[in-house]
């Protein structure tokens, strides 16, 4: 899927609002195959709202929201990957399990399992894939006995092992040491240009989404009514293309 | 000084303070048992330890003149075979409805609200309902006690379905899974060692409407005996069997809770 298929995102005129509540208004936005977006805002400010959409969890109440000119999905599917902050692992599958799930869900439709040379070659897929996140040594580890950097790399893993054309990636490094996030950086770029997909990443960290990003969006509310915050949503201020990056990692 | 909170037993210390109150109890017994039986040699309420192990070998190890049977394992083999269908019933169904109200909203919708209701009717108010509908069998018996515990094990497992973290069912959607397979490698696997929790807390309720129902109509059973001879104030009998019920229901939590350990090692408390 991957590399074969251009996955095209375009946004026209996006509203989203609950109630009185207006959370985003009038996004527009094109994003290329194979870019990595970097989504920076305050705290609500519809960053996430927006990746849900993607996800396919919650719907835009106005607007257009296309990926390869078609409308979003009403509900997650295999083609769009999501590594959250935490709690997206299995407690019961070991590290390998945990890998093996995906292909094992798409192969096998009824009993959701694999078995012989079907699974044999599952697992040789899923090595390769343990070796570049660099996870080898815990194969047959539980989640809970794995380091909070050790699940994000599982996480990520699991994630891109069936090969999504689209990545989205909520605040994934923002509960981890500052320590680990370098080399968590140098991972995702190496699956971002193994694989092919175009990333939405939202982050705190501003330092982060200059380094990673081939386009930063900057999410804010351009009009602020002080008798009533929930009146206007935000939208994107800032679309920032940084093509230079892609080349020097 | 330390404060309490913070002073620990040592291993072995723990052990002795574990014991010190049964001890206490046993003592407790044999002293007024001893007082009573000085005062009236006849007096039936605290039987001393030898009528009590004169009465047990006479139940377990000697045939009743009357049936033949040796009463003691007679009733017990009763008591057990009742709780064990009716626990597996309430646990196997319960596991399934609950598990499926957890992930079906539509069900939720449906059928939530109704077992709610039915699972605050008293079990033993509709005891007579069961008699008069399936008979004073064995099917009576174990009715009653899936009634009161299966609706406890439905409810449950369908919380503990609810509570699994979003993040995991969204992932697992990611992942291409359909329901059915979210279902059979996600949340079942899961739910397991919350079902034996479930088991356990429920295993006193469980024996409570067993020994009511045998109380009622039976011809054999634990909780038959001892209301049959509740009549003729045979203590010797009562006490052991009561005895000997705490130590099944002993044996039954703790072979669940092996199973937990040993079968779900990853759900280990941290």
């Amino acid at each position: 899927m991957g590399g074969t298929a251009m996955t095209q995102v375009t946004v026209k005129h996006l509203w989203k609002e609950y109630h009185d509540q207006v959370v985003l208004e009038n996004v527009n936005l094109h994003v290329d195959d194979h870019e990595f977006v970097t989504i920076v805002g305050a705290s609500g400010c519809g960053k996430t709202t927006f990746l849900k959409m993607l996800l396919g969890i919650e719907r835009p109440s106005r607007g257009t929201f296309l990926i390869d000119g078609q409308p979003l999905p009403t509900e997650p599917g295999p083609d769009r990957g999501i590594v959250f902050q935490r709690y997206s692992l299995f407690p019961h599958l070991t590290v390998m399990k945990n890998l093996l799930l995906g292909l094992e869900m798409r192969d096998s439709r009824v009993f959701g399992k694999l078995f012989g040379a079907a699974r044999r070659r599952a697992v040789e897929r899923a090595r390769e894939l343990l070796d570049a996140v660099g996870l080898q040594a815990a194969a047959d580890k539980y989640p809970a006995q794995l380091s909070g950097g050790m699940q994000q790399r599982l996480s990520i893993a699991q994630s891109v092992i069936c090969e999504p054309k689209i990545l989205l990636l909520d605040e994934p490094f923002g509960a981890l040491d500052p320590g680990i996030t370098a080399d968590m950086h140098t991972l995702i770029l190496k699956l971002w240009n193994m694989n092919k997909m175009t990333i939405f990443m939202v982050t705190h960290d501003l330092k982060e989404s200059f380094a990673l990003g081939t386009r930063l969006l900057v999410f804010d509310k351009v009009r602020v009514d002080p008798q009533s915050p929930e009146a206007y949503g935000a939208t994107i201020t800032f679309n920032i293309p940084l093509k230079g990056h892609r080349s020097s990692i | 000084m330390r404060r309490l909170i913070n002073r620990r037993p040592g291993r072995g210390m723990a052990a002795s303070l574990s014991m010190l109150p049964f001890i206490l109890v046993v003592c407790a017994y044999l002293y007024y048992s001893h007082a009573r039986l000085l005062e009236n040699p006849g007096d039936k309420l605290l039987p001393a330890p030898t009528t009590i192990a004169a009465t047990v070998h006479r139940f377990a190890f000697e045939e009743d003149e009357r049936s033949g049977a040796y009463l003691f394992w007679t009733d017990t083999r009763a008591s057990l075979q009742r709780l064990l269908v009716a626990l597996s019933i309430s646990a196997l169904g319960g596991l399934c409805l609950g598990l499926a109200i957890g992930v079906l909203p539509y069900l939720r919708a449906a059928v939530a609200p109704f077992v709610a209701a039915v699972s605050l009717i008293p079990p033993l108010a509709i005891l007579p309902i069961l008699f008069i509908v399936v008979g004073l069998g064995e099917v009576a018996k174990v009715t009653l006690i899936v009634v009161g515990v299966a609706p406890i094990i439905v409810r449950d497992l369908a919380m503990r379905t609810a509570e699994l973290p979003s993040e995991q069912i969204i992932k697992a959607q990611t992942l291409g899974a359909s329901t059915w397979q979210l279902v059979i490698r996600v949340v079942l696997p899961q739910m397991w060692p919350r079902l034996i929790d479930a088991l356990r807390l429920s295993l006193g309720s469980a024996w409570l409407f067993l020994i009511a129902a045998e109380a009622i109509a039976s011809t054999e059973g634990l909780g038959y005996r001892i209301f049959l001879v509740r009549r003729y104030l045979a203590m010797d009998v009562i006490l052991p069997y009561v005895a000997w019920i705490t130590v099944l229901a002993f044996t039954m939590d703790w072979l669940l809770r092996m199973l937990r350990a040993k079968a779900f090692a990853w759900a280990a408390p941290q």
